[in-house]
């Protein structure tokens, strides 16, 4: 059997000589017939991105890429100014307070949809009232639900009425209201507008495959008053790449131009080509470590102020920033410090004291610590370094890491113990957005005091800018004085880019292609 | 022979059956539905209204029965995340797929026939060896692993293909090559096995003996009678790389089948995923079941096995 099979073997190697000479001629033409690439030679930014919105009507989706294409292809009544925070007319060239639950709003003149149609009260007036009708399904009701009605007073003049007095209604209709044509909107609602997005904003969409791609071109028409820059850049493509190594070896190779999200460990390695700019900006989220003292909880230890102002300076916050969670800032009340009405001003803050927290331990009769469950559902390094802080002063925390959902639905069902909790406020700098989601006696409160309650109720019902800012801050020093929580910190996010491209990074996380530019 | 295709076709749909179940209560276990189509901001009485809205609130008994009875009609269902019909939804990125699996079937047969036959020809030599050792690699490597290597070494080390994307026939070959060198190793083994039959059968002795040139006894010869089996495997291994294309559509962007199968699972999206899990095992019982008839049709000694 043997010599049967070596008798074969010369005329063989003639065969495969053959075809690795095919294999060389193959991966030539391959080289040569490359796809056109995004980047400065063709005006293309190339932007790749790792979820894709179920529909780009801003409406009908909770991703933050829907928030981004949304500020580029649509306008807002009202423009908030990302360096100073001040609110500028938009769409509306002024407004006024008339009453408690009434706004009015004088429109501008002369502006065009991206399909040609005009701009007017009848805009305004169609989507608001479609969006704000439960019936319709918008997905991120807390954006619409506080309109009652829009009705219209003239061609330009229009009065937006809410269902109870809301001050933070200027904030949504500066960040998440866009405007639709109305014309366009009631023929094709919102499929058709998923299918062919129509807005007035700086950049129009040229091309939407779902799932796959967006490409958006300059409004070379887009209004000369807008508070957003004329737009410079020729045509932006979205691609929608899941896999996040993917997106790196994306820019790498010059196939895209912008990322962003991108871890810190990885970002820094990308420093070092010299093809890429790595920036990190600030953002709008917040970290803290939330304690369930409600009645029934797992952990009735967590019920002695002692035990949690111990946990409160067992965590060395400061070192956590600066070696794992890259940029941010350090937080001291449960809010995002840029919102209206987060303040850290007479708030307690709690120093990195392991030998007082230890102390205090002892006081409460722990003077070996305890056991506790600490769940988590993203930033898994920062939670994995506070429990070696807990770890250190004898609170033995055992990590529980799991999907956003079920960590929620164990809090409300009273099951959670220590949670690292993370919240983006929607993007509303309002502080109605971010402190009484979980110490306003709502389903995601787990201390539930009274008084906290009461002053954040008040504070998100009354008009008057003062006032609010005052029962804020009662309910914030409280919040601090009983350690109900440990702020942390806001979170960072890392930009890749081309050195070619010129951008800027904001505490909003919104990529603002209209400011965007070649080098 | 009717007795044994009955038999196989009856196995089948309770495979096809089990398998969805079993789906179904997975999904369930990573956390409420409704939570997390309600989303981040969302309160308790959005949620409820999901909840009513889907029908989460029923049994999950009850929710299993009411989707299998409409698939039964024909009723994929909607989308809860694309709001779009799930058929229509799956038609439109199943070709991608398609050409995927197609791809890494053809790609997967184009190395393995030859290194199977080399490694015959010069068995236990380090030939043999060398491919032996193309084949662990290929099956022991993860297959995300090899993906960003061959991404490192094409296009960012070389420049010679895009990273991803399913634009152009450039953007299938390293998917492909991915997928394709996974599922190779098998048919690899298969065919060194069968030719190192063929090649001590009698008749190729007698053929050499003609004075027939060497490589017509080969590739006339041998090969087409070593290659059956693997006719039957490439059946059953497509079913398998249509499956495999999860992991590979995620890592490469390829808008497919795989890919919304992932969307799909990481949105909650049941009806979506429920349909996707089912097709694909469909189409891999189906294939197994060819299989199994087309080599019971060809050895009467399977139908009594």
């Amino acid at each position: 059997m043997k010599n049967s099979s070596t008798a074969f073997k010369a005329p063989l190697a003639k065969f495969s000589l053959r075809s690795g000479l095919l294999a060389c001629a193959l991966a030539a033409t391959v080289a040569f017939a490359l796809p056109a690439h995004a980047g400065k030679k063709n005006d293309t930014l190339g932007f790749a991105y790792d979820q894709t919105p179920e529909n780009i009507d801003p409406y009908f989706n909770n991703v933050r890429i829907g928030v981004i294409i949304a500020a580029n292809v649509w306008d807002t009544l009202v423009y908030r100014d990302p360096n100073t925070n001040e609110y500028k007319g938009q769409l509306a060239k002024s407004w006024k307070q008339v009453d408690d639950r009434t706004l009015e709003f004088d429109l501008r003149e002369g502006i065009k949809f991206h399909n040609g149609e005009e701009f007017d009260a009848d805009s305004v007036v169609y989507t608001l009232n479609y969006v704000s009708n439960p019936a319709n399904k918008a997905t991120t009701q807390a954006n619409v639900r506080w309109i009652e009605k829009a009705e219209k007073l003239d061609k330009y003049k229009v009065r937006i009425i809410m269902k109870e007095p809301f001050p933070a209604a200027i904030d949504y209709l500066a960040t998440t209201v866009a405007i639709h044509p109305a014309k366009y909107y009631q023929e094709v609602g919102p499929t058709g507008m998923n299918l062919k997005p129509v807005g007035s904003g700086p950049y129009k969409v040229i091309e939407h495959i779902p799932g796959k791609s967006l490409t958006l071109e300059r409004n070379k028409d887009y209004f000369k008053d807008s508070p957003k820059a004329q737009p410079t850049i020729g045509k932006v493509r979205i691609r929608f790449i899941p896999d996040r190594q993917t997106q790196m070896a994306e820019v790498m190779s010059g196939g895209e131009d912008f990322i962003m999200h991108v871890p810190k460990d990885q970002a820094e390695k990308l420093k070092s080509l010299p093809q890429l700019q790595v920036e990190s900006g600030n953002t709008m989220r917040i970290v803290f470590l939330q304690m369930n003292t409600r009645e029934g909880t797992p952990a009735p230890q967590l019920n002695d102020i002692r035990v949690r102002r111990a946990i409160a300076h067992a965590i060395d916050r400061e070192s956590i920033l600066k070696n794992i969670v890259g940029g941010g800032q350090i937080i001291n009340s449960i809010c995002t410090p840029s919102q209206v009405g987060c303040t850290s001003e007479g708030v307690t803050t709690y120093k990195y004291d392991p030998a007082l927290a230890k102390k205090l331990l002892a006081e409460a009769g722990f003077p070996n610590g305890f056991e506790v469950d600490i769940m988590a559902y993203r930033e898994r390094q920062q939670t994995e370094a506070m429990i070696n802080y807990l770890n250190a002063v004898g609170i033995k925390a055992k990590l529980s890491f799991m999907q956003y959902a079920a960590m929620r639905d164990l809090a409300r069902a009273n099951k959670t113990s220590l949670t690292h909790q993370t919240w983006g406020s929607n993007l509303v700098n309002d502080l109605s957005a971010s402190t009484p989601v979980y110490f306003g006696g709502g389903s995601d409160d787990v201390s539930r005091n009274p008084e906290v309650i009461k002053l954040l109720n008040e504070g998100d019902n009354s008009v008057e800018l003062k006032k609010r800012q005052e029962l804020y801050q009662k309910a914030l020093a409280i919040i601090a004085d009983q350690a109900y929580a440990v702020p942390l910190w806001s979170l960072p996010v890392y930009y890749v880019a081309n050195k070619d491209v010129k951008f800027k990074p904001y505490h909003d996380e919104l990529v603002r292609f209209w400011e965007m530019s070649w080098k | 022979m009717l007795a044994y295709i009955t038999k196989r076709l009856g196995l089948a749909v309770l495979v096809a059956l089990t398998v969805s179940i079993l789906a179904f209560m997975l999904l369930y276990l990573s956390g409420d539905p409704a939570l997390a189509i309600a989303g981040e901001g969302a309160r308790q009485a959005d949620i409820d209204m999901v909840r009513k809205t889907y029908g989460f609130d029923q049994p999950i008994i009850v929710q299993f029965g009411n989707w299998l009875l409409k698939i039964v009609q024909g009723d994929l269902g909607q989308s809860i995340y694309f709001k779009t019909d799930v058929g229509k939804l799956i038609f439109t990125k199943l070709e991608t797929t398609l050409l995927l699996a197609i791809y890494a079937l053809a790609f997967a047969l184009v190395i393995s026939v030859p290194l199977g036959v080399l490694a015959a020809i010069y068995k236990n030599s380090w030939i043999d060896r060398l491919c032996l050792a193309v084949a662990v690699v290929g099956q022991a490597m993860p297959n995300f692993f090899f993906a960003l290597i061959l991404i490192m070494l094409f296009s960012i080390t070389w420049r010679m293909l895009p990273v991803s994307g399913s634009d152009t026939w450039q953007h299938f070959v390293m998917p492909a090559i991915t997928l394709g060198y996974y599922a190779a190793p098998a048919f690899m083994r298969l065919i060194r096995a069968g030719m190192i039959e063929v090649l001590s059968a009698d008749y190729i002795r007698t053929a050499r003996a003609k004075g027939l040139p060497t490589r017509s006894v080969i590739f006339k010869h041998a090969l087409r009678n070593a290659i059956v089996p693997v006719v039957a495997l490439a059946a059953v291994q497509l079913g398998f790389l249509l499956g495999g294309s999860v992991v590979i559509e995620t890592i490469f962007a390829l808008d497919g089948l795989g890919y919304l199968a992932y969307q799909s699972i990481t949105h909650k999206d049941f009806p979506v995923t429920q349909v996707i899990v089912l097709l694909l095992s469909v189409i891999y019982i189906l294939l197994t079941l060819a299989s199994d008839i087309a080599n019971a049709w060809l050895d009467p000694r399977i139908r009594v096995a």
